[in-house]
């Protein structure tokens, strides 16, 4: 049915019991999924070689010591998120796993080229649905299929966007298929988060394990800020030479307030709420000690629904009132643009590799998985016919809600999404339920392998930039494939290497 | 170019963490000069004490440490006060330096560890702990925050914050000597007093140890050196308002300065035998009403100013 049952390329392993290597690694076992740092029981990939010899005569107690000191590290930098629905507002840290996740020189090349065409092509997309619609009228795309999306915004239709940059910054989640093969799970092409532990990530891996970087040679990502600056000063309209750039922020109250905070530090400009700004005859100004002072550029870590209460939700109190006619009037720049949920709409999804062909005429350098959309006939047959074996999620939901995954289903469970799906085709797609690759993490007791995903950060302000890094995501409890900070997930350093 | 409301957070900080201090040392003086003393005495003391925090006296000494220290119920708790502190500065963490944020939110974990583990019995332990926090805070500020307007608001707050409490203080135990005459207070008291201020060694150097009411009084009001006394803040306040001023570059931002430099003025030229003499509580009142006034015109000028004052032409 798809590469995904192909089987793995080192299907030897299968069969492959573990022969304990040495110490820390006494617990390593392989599976069929891709393992990120072993080849074979107790041989390494060659990149991954200096790092188990530098782990090798490295001893529990010294690595606990490590945990201990990255971990005191994160909480008193207060590098925490906050739990929703807790009257203390506890702050908790997002798990840091010690050992760096590597990627190659000639994986990082081929990510790179995959993850800019993709986002150039989606832009192209964007452009074209809220303009003139040609992808539609060709019915590369089904018309209804976008307009009937939650994240469609009507009111962006015929608005001109600067530089026709609809994402500028995009956070594309990656997985690495048993056959070593990254593809892409999910663009998320809103406000996407997680950027700051990236960096965060590599700051306390420096501290901790000063002697491995001597090994290596790890491409920096300290720039991220600049860069990020940089795209949002491209993005400033024209006719405002020295723009004032603020970063938006639904408050400290957001879980991902830290990051705002991190991101506005990093580029050295203002982290301003709501509350800060004012719009007065289309032009937005922001409240300071020295009077209004005109904004240009907003980073905008706010929903579109909350941005502007007199255009989306009227109820939305982290928003500024007449933003939007701001916008439309284009004396102000909003990153990313309004409405760009469309092309990250999980059914849209499925048609990126047709929408990259349409508009560059280019072969997809990262594959998708394989999505089944139940608005189709035949797929639909499929799907109903493999529930027990497939991933059923709602196209309109995310972070796990609305979703059956059928291996670990009950009768009932498929049951009950037969009738939905039957009910409201077009709602619903399928996929198979994938074997994520592991990357050796210290858990504790040793070094153990976990299923990880790797989620690069993608700019385009005058040209596409992305910083050589990105935020590994590691389900650290044993066996699971969930990723997500709420459900034991943590996070870990990742190098790309030069070489 | 600062945000009004990052501003409103920067005078915040600085102002709970000078009331933590504050209260901090109240109450490690007041448990260890009160442990050899009459239960008489020691009782007004502690009344005393809770009146000049605006704390409700009817708790008794017995829960001293818990509600001065511990109770986040009492907003002007030195754990309150830490947490209100912090809760401003990750508000504004992108303008406060790295290390500042570290030392603040460090205070916070180990004040909550402390009220976790209800360390009251080691008050000198915990009141050291913040005393010393809060003076790390302000040389980690100094030392890696730009001077600059941002700047002058932790200044401003933290030396507002002490005026007045410094004048509530003093007045405290200037009421009950008008109230009970002169002998309801013993040398003890004034040395507590001195002490609180962390004033006795710099009042023995002035005066030698040669502790008397009018002394401490024109020592903890007037002396233009020791930095709790209330002209001290005063021109310090009287500053940071004119650097606030002129980096605004606002003809309104005058309101502020005009009102803290007439206080300073009325300190500097201020002689204690008229004001003990005249009707020395009217006269902190006096300075208390000031201070509130020179917070609202900071308010007024640069931070919850009308919209309207402040539009394009």
């Amino acid at each position: 049915m798809s590469s995904l049952s192909r089987p793995a390329a080192s299907s030897d392993l299968r069969s492959a019991l573990v022969q304990p290597p040495a110490g820390l690694f006494g617990q390593y076992d392989l599976d069929r999924t891709f393992d990120e740092m072993f080849e074979a029981p107790a041989l390494a990939r060659p990149h991954y070689q200096a790092l188990v010899d530098e782990l090798a005569p490295v001893s529990l107690d010294d690595m606990r010591r490590r945990q201990v000191e990255a971990d005191r590290a994160f909480l008193t930098q207060g590098i925490t998120f906050t739990v929703y629905g807790d009257a203390q507002g506890t702050e908790r840290i997002f798990p840091f796993d010690l050992l760096p996740r590597l990627v190659t020189a000639s994986e990082w090349d081929t990510l790179e080229r995959g993850l800019a065409q993709r986002l150039i092509a989606i832009n192209l997309f964007l452009k074209d649905i809220y303009n003139e619609g040609r992808i539609l009228a060709e019915g590369v795309v089904p018309r209804e299929l976008v307009f009937s999306c939650r994240h469609y915004r009507r009111e962006m239709r015929g608005v001109r966007v600067h530089r026709d940059v609809y994402v500028s910054v995009a956070g594309t989640d990656l997985v690495r298929l048993e056959d070593g093969r990254f593809v892409v799970l999910e663009d998320n092409l809103r406000v996407p988060s997680g950027v700051s532990y990236m960096l965060a990530n590599r700051a306390v891996t420096k501290r901790v394990f000063p002697g491995l970087f001597n090994k290596y040679n790890v491409r920096p990502i300290a720039h991220y800020g600049q860069a990020l600056l940089a795209t949002l000063r491209a993005l400033a309209p024209p006719d405002r030479s020295d723009p004032t750039i603020v970063v938006l922020t639904p408050g400290v109250g957001n879980s991902a307030y830290f990051e705002h905070a991190f991101l506005a530090r990093e580029m050295g400009i203002s982290l301003v709420e709501g509350r800060d700004l004012l719009v007065h005859d289309t032009v937005v100004y922001m409240r300071t000690t020295s009077g209004l002072r005109r904004v240009d550029v907003i980073y905008r870590r706010v929903d579109d629904d909350f941005l502007d209460p007199l255009a989306f939700r009227s109820d939305s109190h982290l928003g500024v009132a007449g933003l939007l006619n701001a916008y439309r009037a284009g004396n102000v720049s909003v990153v990313n643009a309004i409405g760009t949920g469309v092309a990250d709409d999980k059914a849209v999804y499925a048609y990126l590799p047709a929408i990259i062909r349409f508009y560059l005429s280019e072969e997809p350098i990262l594959s998708n998985v394989p999505t089944y959309l139940c608005g189709n006939g035949s797929d639909r047959q499929y799907v109903l016919d493999n529930l027990d074996s497939l991933v059923v999620k709602a196209v309109g939901e995310s972070g796990g809600y609305g979703m059956l995954v059928g291996p670990h289903s009950t009768a009932a469970q498929r049951d009950e999404f037969r009738t939905l799906i039957l009910a409201e085709p077009r709602n619903f797609i399928a996929q198979p339920t994938l074997a994520l690759s592991r990357a050796a993490c210290f858990v504790g007791g040793g070094v153990e392998p976990r299923h990880v995903d790797l989620r690069p950060y993608v700019l385009y302000g005058d040209k596409v930039t992305i910083v050589p890094g990105g935020l590994t995501r590691v389900a650290l409890r044993k066996g699971s494939l969930v990723v997500n900070s709420s459900q034991g997930g943590g996070s870990k350093d990742t190098w790309v290497l030069l070489e | 170019m600062l945000l009004s409301r990052v501003a409103d957070s920067l005078y915040w900080i600085s102002r709970y963490l000078e009331r933590a201090e504050h209260t901090a040392r109240l109450v490690d003086v007041a448990r260890d000069l009160g442990l050899d003393r009459a239960a008489a005495a020691r009782s007004r003391a502690i009344e005393r004490l809770y009146r000049s925090l605006g704390l409700p006296s009817a708790e008794g000494e017995q829960s001293l440490v818990r509600v001065a220290l511990f109770d986040t119920s009492h907003r002007n708790s030195v754990a309150a006060c830490v947490m209100a502190a912090r809760e401003n500065a990750r508000q504004v963490r992108e303008e406060i330096s790295s290390d500042m944020w570290e030392q603040i939110n460090d205070l916070f974990l180990r004040v909550r560890k402390l009220q976790e583990a209800s360390a009251g019995g080691r008050t000198h332990y915990v009141s050291r702990v913040i005393v010393e926090g809060v003076h790390l805070f302000a040389g980690i500020t100094d030392a890696t925050m730009g001077h600059a307007e941002g700047w002058q608001y932790l200044q401003a707050g933290c030396f507002l914050e002490r005026a007045a409490s410094t004048a509530t203080l003093l007045d405290a135990f200037l009421v009950e000597k008008g109230d009970a005459g002169p002998a309801a207070l013993d040398q003890a008291d004034w040395v507590a007093l001195l002490r609180s201020c962390s004033a006795l060694e710099g009042y023995c150097r002035r005066y030698t140890a040669d502790v008397r009411p009018e002394r401490v009084t024109e020592f903890l009001l007037l002396d233009a050196e020791c930095p709790r006394s209330v002209r001290f803040a005063a021109t310090k306040l009287e500053g940071a308002l004119r650097d606030i001023a002129r980096y605004t570059g606002r003809p309104t931002g005058g309101r502020a300065e005009r009102l803290s430099g007439r206080l300073r003025a009325s300190l500097d030229y201020g002689q204690v035998d008229e004001i003990l003499s005249d009707d020395p509580h009217a006269y902190l009142a006096g300075v208390s009403r000031q201070c509130a006034q020179i917070h609202s015109a900071v308010y007024q000028s640069y931070i919850s100013y009308a919209i309207e004052t402040a539009l394009p032409a």
